[in-house]
């Protein structure tokens, strides 16, 4: 094929579907490979999509993006085997008017088809069904990529790499190094259906109404991560994501994992009677700040989960940092055009706008999260279980004067943690979280 | 040579199917589609043709709503030279014979040689469009071939039929209606400037007045057959675990084939 595209991009995820759209609109010539049977086929997230980057690429996207319900309710629960504690936030202000507060459940396989849709009718060429198994170079700079189909080698002035959080490209291309087990997730899900009815019901909803739950501790067997549970209109979306190198310490297969967080008595009341409709599994890269590899060199930029975007907080935030970069990095590339400079030094606007948006300052604020989750694994396992004794304890009513329960509640207390080591590790987290 | 071949787009093979609410139509939401794959087998044959005599046009033709247009694109990106669509609301309802009358009304507006169809959708089944359509037009009809032959003078084709123990070989003069069975051939996979190229590929689309056809002729109210009811299989009931020690069990599972099955 002798025609040269301005810009291929390799995945048709939020992050290859934003850059194309955006550069699409702008007139470059564009051309997509997806591997999956269509986009948003092999790609899957918890549940929560935040819309701010969105709401700039399609204003009024709630109008006809096929989001489930806006998120009215967070819900962060700590379990032992047989109890939970739960912090619980609702604010009417998040139900007012769209976009809401810009957090919206939804499902990838429905949400990744209709970006890309946005971006083939703003001229984009959406190829799916097309791996790409390698770049082809020019020097030191790249020019194209070799997709697996004959007459496949397609020449671009800029690649973008947006392939996932696996990147063979951004490996081939010697951005990125070998991932160590601590800086990836893996998450199963199931995608469970319910009558509309009994999820507004048993989740105290209204409407469109979402809320969005997260379990941790007993919920993951102690591990590094947690489960959770995100209302869609007519499913939930239940699973669990933990860091790999906890699945192999535990020698627990995520599968179990996730079998074991259904069976859990907070969990199970709120899928009974559920009909599991989808399974799904995926990495997420947990990395943070300290893991986002090279994100650009001569004729290639990365994208989305491919550069390691994703803030692993409690906001648990991926797919809008994965737009963002797809936007950014399509602005970066118009400019570039504007200047006829592809290289390195031409393409440069991109890692400026990643540092200085939300992007680079979250990761940054959050760099700390992977590194402290891994050096305090009492966090997910001994302090919760201690938390919720006490609690029990608190509220067991007997003929025991409460005066004596509460004198017995801070011997116990004070015969696992010293008042000062609970004040440093309280510290800690503060420092780390918020 | 001409060469026209029916395609149909199906729900994939691997979909998970249930009846819609209504009960007259199958759930369609979440499901991703395919081109029937023995239409494939047809396109294939039609583009091997075309490849070996050096010369002629594959047409693929479809009915079906807006959706339909992917399996045309897929065709012409394998290599189809152009694609009909046809589309109208009118053809809500009708059976395989309205579907029949629409098709052959399409074909006669072209100069086809050769019309090849899958043996049968794997949606419906039915197996009857393709036969019902070499009626209409008085052409020959071969059904179910796996293995087929243009004769040197082009005039006449032969094709193979699995019978019964047996080879069935049988000649057919042209023009013809051949229905593809598997293993006429290994359909092929799009190359990248097929696919890049089906995007430029002429697509016609006609609706029913288009082919001097209106709802009277092919829609609900002439179909001949009429679909009452699409229902789930009968789900199977779980079976009984029998607990306790060997002698018990035992004993029991006697008891139930007894007084429960009724087989002792």
């Amino acid at each position: 094929m002798s025609d040269k595209f301005d810009v291929a991009i390799v995945g048709a995820g939020p992050a290859g579907s934003a850059a194309a759209l955006t550069l699409a609109r702008e007139g470059l010539s564009v051309v997509v490979f997806e591997r999956g049977e269509f986009p948003g086929a092999k790609n899957m997230f918890g549940g929560v999509l935040y819309t701010t980057i969105l709401n700039k690429l399609v204003p009024n996207f709630w109008e006809e993006a096929p989001v489930e319900r806006q998120i009215v309710k967070r819900r962060f629960g700590l379990l032992s085997e047989k109890s939970e504690a739960a912090f619980e936030f609702r604010c009417e202000d998040y139900n007012a008017a769209p976009p809401y507060n810009q957090s919206f459940s939804a499902l990838r396989a429905r949400f990744d088809p209709w970006l890309a849709k946005k971006a083939e009718e703003a001229g984009a060429l959406i190829i799916p069904e097309t791996v790409v198994d390698d770049l082809i170079w020019e020097g030191d700079k790249v020019c194209g990529v070799k997709a697996r189909r004959e007459g496949g080698d397609i020449l671009a002035d800029v690649v973008i790499a947006a392939d996932g959080v696996n990147s063979f490209l951004a490996k081939k291309a010697g951005l990125r190094k070998e991932f160590k087990w601590n800086v990836l997730a893996v998450a199963a899900k199931e995608v469970i259906g319910l009558p509309r009815e009994v999820i507004e019901d048993r989740f105290g909803l209204e409407g469109d109404e979402g809320v969005a739950m997260e379990f941790f501790a007993d919920s993951v067997a102690g591990m590094v991560g947690g489960g959770f549970i995100y209302t869609n209109k007519e499913t939930l979306s239940v699973g669990i994501a933990c860091s790999i190198d906890a699945f192999i310490g535990k020698k627990i297969v995520p599968n179990d994992l996730l079998e074991r967080f259904k069976k859990h008595p907070s969990i199970r009341r709120l899928i009974r009677k559920g009909e599991t409709l989808e399974y799904s599994g995926h990495m997420i890269p947990e990395g943070g700040f300290n893991q986002v590899p090279q994100i650009l060199t001569d004729g290639l930029l990365l994208a989305g989960d491919a550069a390691h975007l994703v803030n692993a907080s409690l906001y648990h935030e991926g797919t809008n940092l994965a737009m963002a970069s797809g936007l950014y990095a399509a602005e970066a590339i118009i400019e570039a055009k504007k200047k006829g400079d592809f290289s390195k030094q031409g393409l440069k606007s991109y890692q400026e706008k990643l540092e200085c948006s939300f992007v680079m300052k979250d990761l940054k604020k959050y760099q700390k999260v992977e590194a402290w989750a891994h050096a305090n694994p009492k966090f997910f396992t001994e302090y919760p279980d201690l938390l919720l004794d006490l609690i029990k304890d608190y509220f067991t009513i007997s003929e025991k004067p409460k005066q004596t329960i509460q004198e017995n509640l801070y011997k116990k207390f004070r015969t696992h943690l010293s008042p000062l080591r609970a004040m440093i590790e309280i510290n800690k987290l503060r420092k780390t979280f918020l | 040579m001409n060469i026209a071949v029916c395609i149909k787009q199906v729900p994939a093979t691997e979909s998970k199917i249930k009846p819609a609410a209504d009960g007259l139509d199958i759930d369609r939401t979440g499901l991703s589609y395919v081109v029937n794959p023995y239409d494939e087998f047809g396109v294939e044959e039609a583009l091997k043709i075309k490849e070996q005599l050096d010369t002629g046009t594959v047409t693929v033709i479809t009915i079906g709503p807006e959706k339909a247009v992917e399996a045309l694109r897929t065709c012409l990106a394998v290599g189809a030279d152009e694609a009909i669509h046809i589309k109208d609301d009118a053809l809500t309802g009708g059976d395989a014979l309205c579907t029949a009358r629409v098709l052959a009304a399409a074909l006669k507006k072209g100069n086809y040689d050769l019309i090849f169809f899958g043996r049968q959708a794997i949606d419906d089944d039915s197996g009857a469009v393709g036969i019902h359509v070499a009626e209409l037009l008085g052409l020959p009809h071969v059904a179910g071939i796996n293995k087929f032959e243009l004769n040197a003078d082009g005039l006449k084709a032969v094709a193979h039929r699995q019978i019964e123990g047996a080879a069935e070989v049988v000649e057919a003069r042209l023009p013809a209606i051949f229905t593809c069975q598997k293993e006429l051939n290994e359909p092929r996979y799009a190359s990248l400037p097929g696919i890049m190229k089906a995007k430029q590929k002429p697509m016609t689309v006609w609706s029913l007045a288009d082919l001097d056809l209106s709802a009277e002729d092919v829609g609900a109210s002439a179909a001949k057959v009429k679909l009452e009811k699409i229902t789930s299989p009968p789900v199977r009931e779980a079976g009984k675990t029998i607990d306790g020690d060997t002698a018990h069990a035992v004993s029991e599972l006697v008891r139930l084939l007894h007084e429960e099955a009724k087989v002792l």
